[in-house]
């Protein structure tokens, strides 16, 4: 024993530590064969007779046959939502509209896994975010305006709120039950009925939560959801029967739906896009700094209409926060989003990945200077390695248009006057950050910012009390608080 | 503060021009990202490299009044031979003792890779003179010990006293000779991460080998946060000077899966190059006993009870 005890052993040398593989269960999640249309409380087949695949961007393995609803289809659910609303729920006190919403708040918790995985499936997001932001933010709407079902009169004093109608409501792809919790779950508290519509590319979660509408016993008719493309959610937008459109995603739909409506007397919100300017001055606490611009881009891929897709920083420590940028990039897991270590998922569409590459590519041509994180791309699927660009001038595409992907541009400013003006210089409003120790800089950025939200020290963070929207062209309405109800309420 | 010496010549940090600010540290986003790194799922192949690391990076401690002689002695035979039941585990890296029991663990010790580590300058709360602190350190390595873990003065630092916590840890470091230096911050006095970042550099700018961030004798003790927060701090330091500075959390590290966690939010700061014992530390007196239960765990897929591991 003593001498094998006192054998020496060389030094070691240090570890190169691969993380194995630790992939999420997709067992908890069962999906049917086909999903036909939520009308009425019940699954209904198309009478378009139309159906669709929904893949897993990460593989593109199919995953479900999808309705396509068409103009007839959009009638059916908006006569059942007109039902919903004239027999029952626009009548029911707040307090038992408020029962259901939260059921339904509850069941999203009861059954979160099922959620998170079948997000992390249908749209590529890692299941860390999806598990840990979108499924229990989703949650936290439903509770929060739950809560107001009943406190209507006190939120709006002496103006006798009153429910709008029939709410069409058109998401987006990039946080999908998110969005349905956002648009969802105050319209319903305020006495309205909805027909949704999710993105083409990612249904799956909606018509899950269809069956938490069942399981919740929510009156028929009061929560409808169709699938379809582009045309299923331009036939919502015309349709006579609907009092309300809100719509979250890209700013030349958004343009086209305003037209649409203009001189219906359809009410409008509308969420669109971004370009937010994350601003990091030279007293900030950088190492906190550098992982708010990792999560302010590189969040879901990017594909955050809100996302922090241009750095401005003060030129006194552009180098060394340059540097630290790219070594904690070099540390961002790439891949299968089902696995609890990936931290960058896959793209949400072919369509999204090259509208990702076209804009690359013209930031290369136009002269930028590029940095990619060396990182092994699965071979299937769609994929883009997290970028940044350096060299980019405010006149750049790259610097002005949204990209909605894991690419960031870097600018820099030398005063606090600069980075408003440079903030500022977009089309987009919709939000901006702030890093710095002065918190008195903190409030004077954030008077003179045009965005709909300003985080200080602190990037895409999300509560149902706190207001969500845009200035200028990233659209108008507040979703979220207070405010979020207005968008559903008409005042006698 | 007669003796206050001015910092070695080659050792800018923090007062280097360059680096006209100590730096601040955001709370709140600091303890969000450990929070992060601590949901990383480690399994099977990397989860058994990660504890036989953890077993070698540990410094195995007794700091109690009531050691003996006796209770150390076992606790070096642990020490060299953690699973007698498996000649795969390793030795663990040091022995951490008070230097009464230096001379005891040395003569156990000889002959094996495992080093000896002894507290001074007046540990715990190293509220004496720095005469008494100087003889404290000299009598330990005289006594044989590799590695001294010293206490910073808090009360000075927190008084702003500066020059006096690095004018002591400068002596500490000559009275060290060859011995390694870790300087303990004490992290659960200190208050904020701001003076944590600010007492790291103090302590690096000094001479310190390691910086440690406990005594384990103050609630709390380490802390993912804390841990990060000093990691970032060596970071820096190595990029603006190039010096490599070794990292011990101590105190409150009981469990392997809190172990694994401190390695992953080591890779992923400081990366692969200080995922060695040279480098990195767990200061722990009731942890190896849980890494040995998990190791074998890994490998026969059954939990034993704790009767089957050793009480030393």
């Amino acid at each position: 024993m003593a001498d094998l005890e006192k054998t020496r052993v060389p030094a070691p040398a240090p570890l190169e530590w691969e993380y194995a593989p630790a992939p999420e269960s997709r067992d908890v999640v069962r999906f049917q064969e086909r999903y036909g249309l939520f009308v009425g409380g019940e699954q209904v087949e198309p009478l378009s007779g139309e159906w669709y695949s929904t893949i897993e961007p990460a593989t593109e393995e199919h995953l479900a046959e999808v309705a396509t609803a068409r103009e007839e289809d959009i009638d059916l659910a908006v006569g059942s939502a007109r039902d919903g609303f004239e027999n029952g729920w626009s009548k029911l006190p707040g307090s038992e509209r408020a029962k259901y919403i939260f059921r339904i708040a509850r069941i999203l918790l009861e059954r979160s896994r099922e959620f998170a995985v079948a997000e992390s499936l249908n749209s590529g997001k890692p299941i860390r975010e999806s598990r840990d932001v979108d499924v229990p933010i989703a949650a936290a709407h439903f509770f929060y305006y739950a809560g107001w079902a009943d406190k209507l009169e006190y939120a709006f004093p002496n103006r006798r709120p009153q429910p709008l109608g029939v709410a069409g409501q058109i998401i987006p792809w990039n946080f999908p039950l998110l969005m349905l919790a956002w648009k969802i779950a105050p319209a319903i508290a305020c006495g309205n009925t909805v027909v949704l519509k999710p993105s083409h590319t990612t249904p799956l979660t909606a018509l899950l939560f269809a069956d938490v509408c069942r399981q919740a016993g929510l009156p028929p008719g009061v929560v409808n959801i169709v699938t379809g493309d582009g045309r299923t959610g331009a036939a919502m937008v015309r349709h006579p029967g609907i009092d309300k459109i809100a719509f979250t995603g890209s700013t030349g739909v958004g343009k086209d739906i305003q037209r649409a409506v203009a001189g219906t007397g359809k009410r409008l919100t509308l969420e669109l896009g971004g370009k937010a300017a994350n601003i990091v001055f030279d007293d900030c606490a950088l190492d906190q700094a550098v992982e708010g611009i990792i999560n302010g881009i590189y969040f879901n891929q990017g594909e955050v209409c809100c996302a922090g897709s241009r750095l401005l920083v003060q030129e006194s420590i552009y180098e060394q926060t340059l540097s630290k940028l790219k070594r904690r990039m070099s540390t961002l897991r790439v891949g299968d989003p089902l696995d609890k270590n990936t931290d960058v998922g896959a793209i949400n569409s072919r369509e999204q990945l090259e509208r990702i590459e076209e804009l690359v590519q013209s930031g290369r041509d136009e002269g930028a200077e590029i940095f990619q994180t060396e990182c092994v791309l699965p071979d299937r699927g769609f994929w883009f390695a997290p970028t940044v660009f350096t060299n980019v001038a405010q006149s750049y595409r790259i610097a002005q248009e949204e990209i909605f992907g894991p690419v960031l541009s870097v600018l820099t400013f030398r005063t606090p006057e600069e980075a408003v003006e440079k903030a500022n210089n977009t089309a987009y409003g919709l939000s901006a950050g702030v890093w710095t120790e002065k918190g008195s800089r903190i409030l004077w950025m954030a008077e003179r910012l045009r965005a709909g939200v300003v985080w200080g020290n602190t990037f895409n963070r999300f509560d149902p009390a706190s207001p969500f929207g845009g200035y200028k062209e990233s659209g108008f309405g507040r979703e979220g608080g207070r405010h979020g109800l207005e968008a559903y309420l008409r005042f006698e | 503060m007669a003796r206050t010496q001015l910092l070695p010549r080659d050792l800018e940090l923090p007062l280097d021009l360059r680096l006209p600010r100590v730096g601040a540290v955001d709370a709140v986003a600091l303890e969000a990202r450990a929070g992060e790194l601590a949901k990383r799922s480690i399994k099977k192949g990397s989860k058994l490299a990660a504890l036989d690391l953890a077993i070698r990076m540990m410094d195995l401690t007794t700091l109690e009044g009531a050691d003996t002689p006796g209770k150390v002695a076992a606790l070096c035979a642990k020490a060299m031979r953690p699973d007698p039941a498996d000649s795969s585990i390793p030795a663990v890296a040091a022995v951490c003792v008070y230097p009464n029991l230096v001379a005891v663990a040395k003569a156990k010790l000889a002959g094996s890779t495992v080093k000896v580590a002894s507290v001074a300058t007046s540990f715990p709360s190293g509220q004496s003179p720095i005469d008494v602190k100087l003889a404290d350190v000299r009598d330990a390595v005289e006594l044989g010990a590799d590695e001294i873990d010293m206490v910073i003065d808090r009360g000075a630092f927190l008084s702003g006293r500066y020059a006096k916590v690095v004018d002591e840890i400068v002596r500490v470091k000559e009275a060290c000779g060859v011995a390694h230096l870790k300087v303990i911050l004490e992290t659960g006095e200190l208050g904020t991460y701001d003076n944590v970042r600010r007492a790291s550099l103090l302590a690096i700018a000094a001479g310190a080998d390691f910086i440690k961030t406990s005594t384990g004798k103050i609630n709390p003790a380490a802390t993912l946060p804390v841990t990060l927060c000093m990691l970032e701090v060596i970071r820096d330091v190595h990029d603006e000077t190039g010096r490599i500075i070794g990292m011990k959390p101590a105190g409150g590290i009981r469990t392997a899966k809190q172990a694994i966690q401190y390695l992953c939010v080591l890779n992923e700061t400081l990366g692969s190059v200080w995922m060695t014992p040279d480098l990195f530390r767990f200061g722990a007196s009731s942890l190896l006993n849980d890494v040995l239960m998990q190791i074998r765990k890994q490998k026969t897929g059954a939990y034993q009870s704790g009767d089957y591991f050793t009480i030393d």
